[in-house]
C-alpha cells in the first residue's frame, strides 16, 4: 500500500501524542503492556523494581506514542496510564511513516 | 428518591505529591480504590485487575459517580473487589452475593447495584441465587469473571471448568463438561448476556457501560486468565501466554446462536454481546400488579367504610 498524497480531510485530524507514566514499584511485570501496545512504545527494563520484577519502560521513539489507553486500560496493576502531551498537525512525513509500517519495512513491527 | 451526590476528589494529597516528584501523577483510577489498597494481593498475570479497571472505565463512561453505585460481592478471589472499590460495597457470604444484592435493588431502586463476583461463588454454591434472580429479572447487573476453578483455595475443579482440564483435585482430567454460562443466563431470562475476554478491555467497557444504562438483570462473563490455578496444570503457562491464545482463539460473533457457545479446552472461546433485549423487570411488576390492586381493593374498602 503507498501513500502518495496527504488525505483531503487531513486538517480536521490531529495526531494525539501521549506520556507514558509508569508507577514503577506497582508493577508486578505482568508484560501485558509490553505485548500489547499497538506501537510498541514499551519494552521489559533491565533494572529491578522493589518487589523484583521487571517494570516496563518507554522506548526511545516515544513520540510513537498516540495516548490510545490501552495499556492503563489492560494493566491489571493501576501501574500505568498516559496523559495526552500535544495534538500534533498532520504532515507528509508521517504519512512516509505509515507507509513505512504497513509494508512493514520497520524492524520493529516484522515481528506481528 | 433522591441520591446525594458525592463530588470524586483525589485520596491522598501527601501521596499525589511524592508521585509528582518522581515524575509521575497518581494514577486516574486511583479516586475509585480505597486508600492503601493497591497493590493488590492478585498473582501477577491475573486478569482480575483488567476486569476491575474496566468497570471503572465503564462506570466513568456512563457518567455515573461512586455514590450512585453499589457493588456486591461473594466470597473468592474476586470477592477481593468489594474491598478495593473506594464507594458503597459489600463483601457477602459464600454464594449469597446475589441475595444481597436484591434487597438492596429492591430496597433503593434508583442505585445501580453491579454483583462483581467469580464463576465458583455466582454458579457453584450460588447458582439457583443467579438463576431465579434472572427468573424474577430484577435490577440487577452481574458480572461474572469466569477463570475456570476456584482460585483462592488452591485450584480446586469448579462448575465451568471444561471436560477434560486438569486441576488440583482432577489430577487426570475433568469428567465432567462445565457450564455454558451465557446459554443458562439467557434461558432463566436475563435480559443483556455477553460474554468477552481480558484480551477485549475496550469491548467489555462497552458493554458495561450499556448493561448499566438498562433495567432488569443483565449478564456479563469476562473471561480472565488463572496463571497459578488453571494456567499451570493445563500447561497453558504465564498470564500472557493465555492472553495471546485468546487473541489467537477468540472469534467475535455477536448475536450469535449460545447453543455453540460452549468453552472446551484449548478450542476457540466465541465472545460478543449475545443477547440485548426489554422487558418488564420486578419492581414494575410487583408496583404495577401487586401494589396497585391491593390499594384499589383498599380505597373500596375505605369507601364502603364511609357509606
Amino acid at each position: 500500500m503507498k501513500f502518495w498524497r496527504l488525505p483531503l480531510d487531513a486538517e480536521a485530524h490531529t495526531i494525539p501524542h501521549g506520556k507514558v507514566n509508569i508507577i514503577w514499584n506497582r508493577c508486578k511485570g505482568c508484560g501485558f503492556c509490553i505485548e500489547f501496545c499497538p506501537n510498541s512504545c514499551l519494552k521489559e527494563s533491565k533494572h529491578f523494581n522493589a518487589k523484583g520484577y521487571h517494570p516496563p519502560e518507554v522506548v526511545l521513539q516515544a513520540e510513537d506514542c498516540v495516548e490510545c489507553g490501552l495499556c492503563s486500560l489492560i494493566c491489571p496493576e493501576f501501574a500505568i496510564f498516559t496523559e495526552l502531551k500535544e495534538a500534533k498537525e498532520i504532515t507528509e512525513e508521517d504519512i512516509q511513516k505509515v507507509t513505512i509500517r504497513y509494508s512493514r519495512k520497520d524492524k520493529r513491527y516484522q515481528k506481528r | 428518591m433522591k441520591v446525594k451526590l458525592r463530588e470524586i476528589v483525589p485520596f491522598d494529597k501527601e501521596a499525589e505529591e511524592k508521585a509528582i516528584q518522581k515524575d509521575h501523577g497518581l494514577h486516574p483510577d486511583d479516586k475509585y480504590l480505597k486508600p492503601g489498597r493497591i497493590p493488590h494481593i492478585w498473582c501477577p498475570g491475573c486478569g482480575l485487575g483488567v476486569v476491575l479497571t474496566s468497570f471503572i472505565e465503564g462506570m466513568r463512561r456512563k457518567g455515573l459517580s461512586v455514590d450512585q453505585c453499589a457493588v456486591v460481592s461473594g466470597i473468592g478471589c474476586t470477592g477481593r473487589v468489594a474491598g478495593y472499590l473506594d464507594m458503597d460495597t459489600y463483601h457477602t457470604t459464600h454464594g449469597r452475593a446475589i441475595p444481597f444484592a436484591t434487597g438492596l435493588a429492591l430496597a433503593k431502586p434508583d442505585l445501580h447495584v453491579t454483583v462483581f463476583s467469580g464463576d465458583g461463588d455466582l454458579f457453584a454454591i450460588g447458582g439457583n441465587h443467579m438463576i431465579h434472580a434472572a427468573r424474577r429479572n430484577v435490577n440487577l447487573k452481574v458480572l461474572c469473571v469466569n477463570n475456570f476453578n476456584f482460585g483462592m483455595t488452591g485450584g480446586q475443579v469448579a462448575p465451568t471448568t471444561p471436560l477434560e482440564a486438569r486441576t488440583s483435585t482432577t489430577p487426570l482430567g475433568n469428567a465432567e463438561p462445565g457450564f455454558n454460562l451465557p446459554y443458562l443466563a439467557h434461558a432463566a431470562g436475563a435480559i443483556y448476556v455477553a460474554r468477552w475476554t481480558t484480551f477485549h478491555p475496550r469491548q467489555l467497557v462497552h458493554s458495561i457501560s450499556e448493561s448499566l444504562g438498562k433495567k432488569g438483570f443483565t449478564f456479563i462473563e469476562a473471561i480472565a486468565p488463572c496463571p497459578t490455578g488453571y494456567g499451570r496444570p493445563n500447561k497453558l503457562g504465564s498470564g500472557l501466554e493465555e492472553m495471546r491464545y485468546y487473541r489467537e482463539m477468540s472469534q467475535i460473533r455477536n448475536g450469535a446462536d449460545l447453543r455453540d457457545t460452549e468453552i472446551r479446552l484449548r478450542e476457540k472461546i466465541i465472545v460478543g454481546t449475545f443477547i440485548n433485549t426489554d422487558r418488564p423487570d420486578f419492581m414494575e411488576n410487583y408496583m404495577g400488579k401487586v401494589v396497585a390492586r391491593a390499594r384499589a381493593k383498599g380505597k373500596g374498602k375505605e369507601k364502603g367504610k364511609a357509606a
